[in-house]
């Protein structure tokens, strides 16, 4: 069990535990602060070098990491390696040590391929590494985001601040993971990030789209959807992986909108307290109808917000951290 | 020039346990056998104190990737490592670029084996290229000496086409060898498919693909009365299988490799594609039931799979890299070490006697090959010998293989048992565990 990531690679939330997970959660909320000042800066991580390496495409991760580390003061190499000379074929470790000799500290890293980070993180021990998404495998920061998104708003619902509640209002709280599970990183993080604080999280999706092995996971599974949903406190969309052939793992879409979507009349049958969170981008019209958006309970655009708190916390603990400070009190 | 070699003071491998005795080989035979013998004058003296001598191992499985990549091996750098580990006689696999799929090619690797320091055997593919779609010219690769077609590296998947060749070869007395894969169901899995693959975001090669193709193949044996090799089985229903099928008498034979009943399927967790293979490492359940099942009948041999892959081919994302890794120089031990307790007359039958019969190696007359392997050690016979020590241990260093590649799964392993001395044809090409 890693008890904390101060002074850590940040690869996966499997063996990271809870007191370390609000470790995160704690520090995101304290930069989340920051984020409010008429100056959204501070010099935590000043003469750090933290590069951005994304093999695979994502605007909105990429913008949220680098605009992380920027308002730490960290210097932001950039590289979109998706659209450069990197391709397939060419050797993870040429091109970590390429970059590693221009200097940096830590890097944040996206890979179309399971594992790419760990990899990574074996060529250079030195610098911190980031994983931003690999592959199927995990997406650690989405996790930590969606965790800090549902404290803070039942934090808020309760009259408090996350800081003072810890994990506790993750006890018994009721997750439902909907839709392609199988081909979703995302889903892996977030299953265990909730199940670590506490909740009870639930999958449901067709057959083809849960993982081969999903009693393994920790998570219950059901096949009842409309029943799922009156039972959840929170409801996290994912989105249908089209890209990595999921289109041929239903017959069509329009029969997992019906079997599986958040239809404009399943949003309305859920109660008004049940968060809807969706880790974009989404596939509007397949996973939920384009009007569930505008609910009041839809988390979406949060979610995008605590990104950056989220992934300046974990910049900060990788970087500015250090075990002995973080466990020694 | 011929030698003359005295092996003195090891226990020779029968067919019925370990008798001592000292071993004089001359003019390329074994001249005398006995208790004490007295070197001859001029004779290089090998030291079998402790050690078992046999008959050279054979390797049914090696990819030697000459011609076409030989930057990860040649023939020649291949067959230094296969006589590292005790190997007088080893099959190349014919998955090169381009394909050994005419006698043009399949002479080409004979030509180029003439260099190397064992017995260098090709092997032929069952369809030209590889590709499946029509059938290589196999007998007339049998006329020069082929006696094995494989289109391993994938398996052939139309089951039309492999009931053509099994009938088309049943004539000429050869025998196809089948890669256990239905690649519908394993082709984009990089691991095996279970719990693990599912955590680890890797997609899976399903045993059920293996077991399938066996099943398959078992009955187009059964139809066709064909000969038929299953190459590299690694589950235990898989073996199952074939145990049904010999015990009906069918013509199938069947191998395992080191790395299927010695490493599982959690040394994946670490992303390492040195760990990746076809088929995959299996669970631990399997890993079991191909080592107990070494003791039994129904495996024929132990077969490397040797596949060296450029390191930076290894430095691809694990669902990228190439599968494979080596095994010549570290099959002996770890079989030795999946026996238990010292098991010499099934040892040499896994690694030697067995897949010899399989690559009919032990036929007098075969054109291209220095004498018998695999037989048994008498006067008079092919001095074809390995002298293995089975208590020795030794630490696996990567940067210490014969192989030009690197890509060993047992870094820093301890290995106990290793090769004192290879002869090849009557000549001493490994003594003191090195090349001469």
């Amino acid at each position: 069990m890693i008890d904390s990531i101060a002074g850590t690679n940040l690869l996966t939330l499997d063996g990271v535990s809870r007191r370390a997970i609000v470790e995160v959660l704690d520090h995101a909320e304290t930069f989340a602060e920051v984020n409010t000042r008429a100056v959204r800066k501070v010099p935590t991580l000043k003469g750090k070098v933290v590069a951005s390496l994304f093999f695979e495409e994502s605007t909105r991760t990429r913008l949220s990491f680098e605009t992380a580390a920027k308002r730490l003061s960290a210097d932001v190499l950039s590289l979109a390696v998706a659209s450069s000379s990197v391709k397939k074929g060419e050797s993870l470790h040429d091109t970590i040590a390429t970059i590693d000799a221009l200097g940096i500290d830590a890097v944040v890293m996206r890979h179309s391929s399971s594992g790419a980070a760990v990899q990574v993180s074996r060529f250079v021990p030195h610098v911190r590494v980031i994983n931003a998404g690999d592959g199927q495998h995990q997406h650690p920061t989405q996790g930590l985001l969606d965790a800090f998104t549902v404290r803070t708003a039942l934090a808020e619902r309760h009259g408090t601040r996350g800081v003072e509640t810890g994990s506790e209002l993750f006890d018994g709280l009721r997750v439902l993971i909907v839709g392609d599970v199988r081909h979703s990183r995302v889903a892996r993080s977030d299953a265990l990030c909730y199940s670590t604080l506490g909740a009870t999280v639930r999958v449901c999706a067709p057959g083809t789209l849960l993982p081969d092995d999903v009693s393994s996971w920790p998570v219950e599974v059901s096949s009842d959807f409309e029943e799922s949903l009156q039972w959840a406190d929170v409801v996290g969309l994912l989105r249908l992986q089209r890209e990595r052939g999921s289109g041929s793992f239903v017959p069509t879409l329009r029969e997992f909108t019906a079997t599986h979507g958040l239809t404009w009349e399943r949003a309305l049958s859920l109660a008004p307290t049940t968060l809807i969170m969706h880790p974009g981008p989404m596939n509007r019209g397949v996973e939920l109808d384009s009007r569930v958006t505008s609910l009041p309970n839809v988390m979406i655009e949060r979610q995008v917000a605590s990104g950056v708190p989220v992934r300046m916390s974990v910049l900060y603990l990788a970087l500015a951290g250090t075990r002995e400070e973080s466990t020694g009190e | 020039m011929s030698e003359t070699v005295l092996i003195r003071g090891g226990s020779v491998v029968t067919r019925h346990g370990l008798v001592r005795g000292d071993v004089i080989v001359a003019d390329g035979r074994v001249s005398e056998l006995g208790e004490v013998l007295d070197a001859p004058a001029g004779a290089t003296v090998i030291d079998a104190d402790g050690a078992w001598v046999g008959p050279g191992f054979v390797d049914l499985h090696a990819h030697l990737r000459e011609p076409g990549r030989e930057e990860a091996e040649t023939i020649e750098s291949g067959a230094a490592a296969a006589a590292l580990g005790g190997y007088t006689a080893i099959l190349a696999m014919p998955n090169t670029e381009p394909t050994i799929d005419s006698t043009a090619l399949a002479t080409y690797v004979i030509e180029r084996g003439r260099r190397a320091v064992i017995d260098v055997v090709p092997t032929g593919a069952i369809t030209v290229g590889r590709l499946g779609t029509q059938m290589a010219p196999i007998a007339e690769m049998a006329e020069i000496g082929v006696r094995l077609f494989t289109d391993d590296g994938t398996g052939v998947q139309d089951p039309s086409m492999m009931r053509r060749a099994l009938t088309y070869a049943k004539p000429l007395g050869v025998r196809l060898a089948q890669h256990c894969e239905d690649e519908a169901l394993a082709a984009l899995g990089s691991m095996n498919e279970g719990a693990l693959s599912s955590r680890l975001g890797l997609l899976g090669r399903p045993a059920l693909a293996e077991e399938l193709m066996v099943i398959r193949d078992v009955e187009l044996v059964r139809l066709t009365g064909g000969a038929m090799h299953f190459l590299h089985l690694s589950t235990a229903r898989s073996l199952q299988m074939v145990a049904l099928a010999k015990a009906e008498g069918l013509n199938v034979t069947c191998e395992v490799a080191p790395h299927h009943f010695t490493l599982d399927e959690e040394l994946c967790a670490s992303f390492d594609p040195l760990f990746k293979v076809h088929p995959p490492l299996r669970g631990v359940s399997d890993v079991v039931a191909l080592r107990s099942a070494l003791l039994g009948s129904v495996i024929d041999a132990v077969a490397t799979d040797h596949a060296p892959h450029a390191e930076q081919l290894k430095e691809l994302p694990f669902d990228e890299a190439p599968p494979g890794m080596l095994g010549l120089e570290h099959a002996a031990a770890l079989t030795h070490e999946a026996l238990g307790a010292d098991q010499p007359v099934r040892l040499f039958e896994l690694l030697s006697r067995g897949p010899a019969a399989v690559a009919q190696l032990r036929a007098e007359d075969h054109p291209r090959i220095s004498g018998e392997h695999g037989g048994v050690l008498e006067v008079g016979s092919h001095a074809n010998i390995v002298v293995f020590d089975p208590q020795v241990s030794w630490r696996v260093d990567a940067r210490q293989l014969a192989s030009r590649s690197t890509n060993t799964p047992y870094e820093g392993r301890e290995m106990r048992g290793r090769v004192r001395a290879t002869i090849v044809a009557g000549h001493v090409v490994v003594a003191n565990e090195e090349l001469q």
